[in-house]
């Protein structure tokens, strides 16, 4: 029997994913990166190599908005890194012993926030937060410390952490989820062997469990990075494109949301918004490159 | 397991965390639904009080049904989601199947392009889909956002079904060819229904993060008849922001939909994260 030289059903199979990925996702991605380097003059565009990164990252204008942005974009990975992450680790480490009860119902409903869009979760937390219904200063109230209330998203030094700890209320279910799921597939016959040696209770959880889910922490912070140098919706829901208090809360997102799209006075610049991408993607793939060569291959991984 | 780890304390501590931890996630969400309930006055009078008799109120569900469309922003939500999900999971099967059955030149290389997409976010390529967009007149329609959405979810899911294609013993497939089937009757026939639960996990996965979107919305699909349920709901809160029980009442709305698709789908979804398919 002769076969034909070309398989055209791996053809088939393989071209309507690569042609929507392609023309969708990466062309646009590369032709963002091609569209920083050129710039508008008199409805022309004109290549200007690096041009418009000098203007972003030098011109007084334009980097004091950057690097607030970019410094904030950090602030904000920072609480999800010690906020976040340690919730959702010791909130696995409950939900994963054996025997307890409701355990289930417990995880469904720490994750319902998780489900909701960041349109309800910035407005909710905006009426919960604010001093004109009032909830927030009477709750502190019953516990006496109403002295602590501030309207804390309107106020300057306030307002990114308050945000920051919002979105890690709401995104506090995915290292729940993960850990979880990591903690149940540690066989019994470790912590029993464990045990054996005297080791249970809380000192099983740092001196075996911990070192055992390296690996999936490892994965939710690169997982937080992401997520975090791409987030726009909750700061654009709350505060709005202008990310106020006076830019306090501007991250890169709501920035190259404004600089490309325009906003109120502002014109919208796409070479500028393409080179705020840029910076981005460049953010974004030190983080992974980071991870990839710095951390996941030197963690030791054990069998199990 | 043995008795040293029975302790009521340690378990009534452990229930006590939790319990706390429950209503810190729950709190918001049950204040907004019980106050959307209420007259203004209630509202503000006695913010965490059940409705009752006196102080019910539907006012604010009025002001939402005949001020915002959320019958047409809920219909664009579920078009948008239903065919962006049943695109990843058609196209993507297809090229994991590919990926996974099939040696082929390039298999490895086209396998690494195609996963590029897990890490890299598509919103950083949003000035260059704006402009494809417009240049191709899909600009408000719901066609850019299926389209957009479907090139956000494959990288993931093929990468997750092709994981599991290669699990489908090849003795099987090999049987039916010997019987003469051709490879596209094998992959729908025989490889599609044993993939079946792969495919749950990857659709509840898009479900949320498409369905919530509000970037690509307010980007390329602003206009009044192409507006989803996020960016109408965002839209009409901005525009109605003094006016309390049509925002309660409307966030309420915006909350019903998600939940019900939560509450249908969540064993789902937590056994899609709890068996390791993202790992």
């Amino acid at each position: 029997m002769k076969r034909a030289r070309i398989r055209w059903h791996i053809l088939v199979f393989l071209t309507p994913a690569v042609l929507v990925y392609t023309a969708v996702m990466m062309f646009p991605l590369f032709n963002t990166l091609r569209l920083a380097l050129y710039t508008r003059i008199d409805q022309e565009r004109v290549f200007v190599g690096l041009d418009n990164f000098r203007t972003l990252f030098f011109d007084p204008i334009w980097a004091d908005q950057f690097w607030n942005a970019l410094g904030n974009n950090f602030w904000f990975f920072v609480i999800h890194m010690l906020v976040q992450n340690p919730i959702g680790i010791a909130l696995a480490a409950l939900l994963s012993h054996p025997r307890l009860r409701f355990a289930v119902l417990y995880r469904s409903a720490i994750f319902i926030p998780t489900i909701l869009s960041f349109v309800i979760v910035g407005f909710a937390w905006k009426l919960i937060l604010s001093p004109i219904w009032g909830i927030a200063p009477d709750m502190l109230d019953w516990i006496g410390l109403k002295s602590l209330y501030a309207p804390w998203l309107g106020k300057e030094e306030y307002a990114l952490t308050t945000l920051a700890l919002v979105s890690v209320w709401q995104f506090v279910g995915i290292p729940m989820m993960l850990i979880y799921a990591a903690l149940i597939t540690i066989p019994d016959e470790i912590l029993e062997a464990g045990e054996v040696d005297g080791i249970t209770g809380l000192s099983a959880f740092w001196k075996i469990k911990l070192p055992l889910i390296l690996p999936s922490i490892g994965i939710i912070s690169i997982l937080t990075f992401v997520g975090n140098f791409n987030a726009f919706d909750l700061i654009y829901a709350a505060q709005g494109a202008l990310a106020g208090p006076d830019y306090s809360t501007d991250i890169l997102g709501t920035f190259m949301y404004r600089t490309f799209f325009g906003f109120q006075l502002q014109l919208g610049d796409p070479h500028m918004g393409s080179a705020i991408a840029s910076g981005m993607f460049i953010v974004i793939l030190i983080g992974v490159c980071i991870y990839l060569f710095g951390i996941q291959t030197r963690m030791r991984r054990y069998q199990m | 397991m043995n008795k040293a780890r029975a302790n009521p304390y340690n378990t009534a501590a452990m229930h006590g965390a939790l319990i706390l931890y429950t209503l810190i996630a729950l709190f918001p969400v049950f204040v907004i639904i019980i106050n959307s309930f209420k007259d203004r006055r209630s509202i503000f009078r006695e913010p965490l009080a059940l409705p009752n008799s006196e102080s019910f109120s539907l006012i604010g569900y009025e002001t939402v049904f005949t001020q915002g469309d959320f019958f047409l922003y809920f219909q664009n939500s579920m078009i948008v989601t239903v065919a962006s999900l049943f695109f990843v999971l058609l196209f993507g099967a297809m090229a994991a199947f590919a990926l996974a059955e099939y040696r082929f030149k390039g298999n490895l290389l086209m396998g690494l392009y195609l996963a590029l997409g897990i890490m890299i976010p598509i919103r950083i390529g949003t000035v260059a889909i704006l402009d494809m967009m417009v240049a191709t007149g899909l600009v408000n329609t719901l066609w850019a956002l299926i389209l957009v959405y479907t090139a956000q979810g494959l990288p993931l899911a093929i990468f997750i079904l092709s994981e599991f294609m290669r699990q489908v013993s090849d003795d099987l497939k090999n049987a039916a060819r010997i019987d003469g089937l051709s490879e596209y009757a094998i992959f729908l026939k025989l490889v599609l229904p044993l993939v079946r639960p792969a495919m749950a996990t990857v659709a509840v996965f898009n479900m949320i993060p498409i369905w919530n979107d509000l970037w690509f919305p307010l980007i390329l699909a602003p206009a009044e008849e192409t507006k989803t349920l996020t960016l109408g709901s965002q839209v009409f809160i901005g525009q109605f922001v003094t006016d309390w029980n049509a925002v309660l009442s409307a966030l309420s709305m915006a909350i019903l939909p998600v939940l019900t698709l939560y509450v249908i789908f969540s064993r789902q979804l937590i056994r899609g994260i709890t068996s390791g398919a993202v790992k």
